[in-house]
């Protein structure tokens, strides 16, 4: 189990080293480069530009450069936002806590609804519930995350004024943060729980023509517990990681949302940096949600072994 | 009886059986010819603006009403699908091409070949698609064909692996060993040989991403960092919309229903062609 875990983190060394490498390109091919920030500034002349760069290193071959910049990266120095001067660091972590919020909320609307939809429309294969749940799916895999906000806006706030349009409400008053929680979570768990209900039902259904299922029937087991105790457990485990391995689908999901409903976390943040053209920031989100990618896939990797005691650890 | 069978007529047979599968299939094939005919169909030219008409409701003159530059929604619909789905069809085009070349060479060659590039498979997956073309477009600030490249980059990825799992085991097969015996170069076994039997899954792979492209090219325009007005696509029609939405909600309303409706019947046909190609569900 030990060496297994050591070889599993080792193997997400590669992957760090990868996303960092395609950040970096980014960087260099972004018009102006790192210094991109002074090439409008009236007072720096290009002589100025010139002791920058050599100052910064920025003349050095480019592998140094980046072993530099992956160092001071990987130490917490993020840079400062070219659009408000703060450090991005905190900038990101005053961000962050509104989209786990909404990515949280959203993810547990959507196991609850999948898991259930997908275990029912299994075990009542064909019927016209079965069908409705297929239908819901492919509308919840095809529909436009933005317009389907768009249209709830337009329903649920413009039109019966159930629910506010847009934002985050009173950060210090629960109830309103939750009323304007309830659209972007509609939004986003819809997003995400059309997919998971049809693996789902397609795992149900496999683990339910297996023969230690039979056996349970055969022993006369009410169906409720052959379903729940012998086959449920069985069914899920793949569900689960599919689940968490859609992180990053349902972290571009939340850009999207966020951006519909002017929810203040890191999705609106990065589609501000760009209007802003804010490079240090948008790099940052975009390496931290790389990482907490590769970090939840390595800790699902540990997870299924402990939820399936098929799995021989080498 | 016997009757005739072939591959083809199999798949075929299979699929037409699909109702949902061929809905999807007549619904975009009916988007596409309108699209593809808007010259003849729209009574407007698509960026026409009329001042006399601002803001009209849907009318019998102007079917999806106009926008605040009195220019006509259902024309400007009909042209931005042109735009929209190309777009999307391109740039899934694109994806499968690279998709199999990666997986092919990677399934094929095996060894330190299939390891880096299965890597570097791995590092473009933890990227999350969305923010990556985001930054990718906003910095390119994309023509048509930068923007189909840019949705290629992060929709290769699936139809690599599937490739390369169909590779691992064709290349092991005795026709394969025969061809190698009679002499046949790496790069004719591969196109010959190989491609042919592991092309299910491509097309598979290569309809979804379809629909992928579709959405993703929307999200993107609606954002503002994908096709720039004038040049309507369905997604910078909603962009433009969003302002007016309270007060003339058909603006946003249709090209987002053309949006689905194309997303959707394109995964529909997948999902048919998914059953229909399966060897596994081979009765």
């Amino acid at each position: 189990m030990t060496t297994y875990l050591l070889r599993r983190m080792l193997s997400t060394v590669p992957l760090v080293v990868g996303v960092s490498i395609i950040v970096f390109g980014i960087l260099q091919a972004m018009p102006g480069g790192p210094l991109a920030v002074y090439l409008d500034n009236p007072y720096i002349t290009g002589k100025d530009l010139a002791l920058l760069r050599h100052q910064l290193g920025l003349d050095q071959p480019l592998y140094i450069q980046y072993i530099r910049w992956f160092e001071s990266y990987m130490s917490g120095r993020w840079g400062v936002s070219y659009a408000s001067g703060e450090p991005v660091g905190r900038l990101i972590a005053g961000r962050a806590p509104a989209t786990v919020l909404l990515m949280g909320a959203s993810f547990m609307v959507a196991a609850v609804f999948a898991i259930t939809a997908g275990v029912y429309s299994a075990v009542r294969q064909y019927s016209l519930f079965d069908y409705s749940v297929t239908l819901f799916s492919f509308l919840g895999i095809s529909v436009p995350v933005f317009w389907l906000g768009l249209m709830l806006q337009l329903l649920l706030a413009v039109n019966l004024g159930w629910l506010p349009v847009a934002g985050f409400g009173a950060a210090d008053n629960s109830m309103d943060v939750l009323r304007h929680l309830i659209m972007p979570t509609i939004v986003l768990s819809l997003f995400i729980a059309g997919r998971w209900s049809r693996f789902t039902r397609a795992g149900v259904l496999e683990v339910l023509s297996q023969d230690y299922v039979r056996t349970a029937r055969a022993k006369g087991l009410s169906e409720r517990t052959v379903i729940f105790r012998h086959a449920l457990r069985t069914s899920l485990t793949p569900v689960v990681t599919i689940m968490a391995l859609d992180l990053a689908g349902l972290f571009s999901g939340a850009v999207v949302t966020e951006t519909v409903f002017a929810w203040p976390g890191m999705g609106s943040l990065l589609i501000q940096s760009i209007s802003n053209v804010d490079y240090p920031t948008l790099l940052a989100i975009l390496m931290l949600s790389s990482f907490a990618v590769i970090l939840s896939n390595l800790l699902v990797d540990v997870l299924y072994g402990i939820l399936d005691p098929r799995i021989v650890y080498r | 009886m016997p009757r005739k069978s072939s591959l083809y007529r199999d798949t075929w047979r299979r699929f037409a059986r699909d109702r949902l599968a061929i809905g999807g299939l007549i619904i975009l094939l009916t988007l596409g010819l309108a699209a593809g005919s808007a010259p003849l169909l729209a009574r407007f030219a698509p960026n026409q603006v009329d001042l006399r008409k601002l803001d009209a409701a849907p009318s019998r003159a102007h079917w999806f009403g106009t926008d605040d530059l009195g220019r006509d929604e259902f024309s400007r619909a009909l042209y931005a699908g042109r735009v929209s789905l190309s777009i999307g069809v391109l740039s899934a085009a694109v994806a499968a091409v690279a998709g199999t070349t990666v997986g092919s060479s990677a399934g094929y060659y095996g060894g330190g070949v299939d390891s880096v590039l299965m890597r570097a498979t791995d590092v473009v997956l933890s990227i999350p698609p969305l923010p990556l073309v985001i930054v990718l477009s906003a910095i390119a600030k994309p023509s048509p064909l930068i923007l189909i490249l840019i949705i290629a980059g992060i929709g290769w990825m699936g139809t690599a692996r599937l490739v390369r799992s169909a590779f691992l085991t064709i290349r092991e097969g005795e026709y394969v060993e025969a061809a190698r015996a009679m002499g046949c170069s790496n790069l004719r076994i591969i196109l010959r040989h190989a491609l042919p039997n592991s092309l299910g899954p491509v097309i598979v792979a290569a309809t979804l991403a379809v629909g992928n492209a579709i959405i993703t090219e929307s999200v993107l325009s609606f954002l503002g960092v994908g096709v720039q007005p004038p040049t309507a696509s369905w997604g910078n029609m909603l962009q433009h919309a969003e302002s007016t939405m309270a007060t003339n909600p058909w603006l946003s309303i249709f090209p987002g229903l053309f949006i689905l409706l194309s997303a959707l019947s394109v995964n529909a046909l997948g999902d048919g062609l998914r059953d229909a190609l399966d060897v596994r569900m081979k009765e």
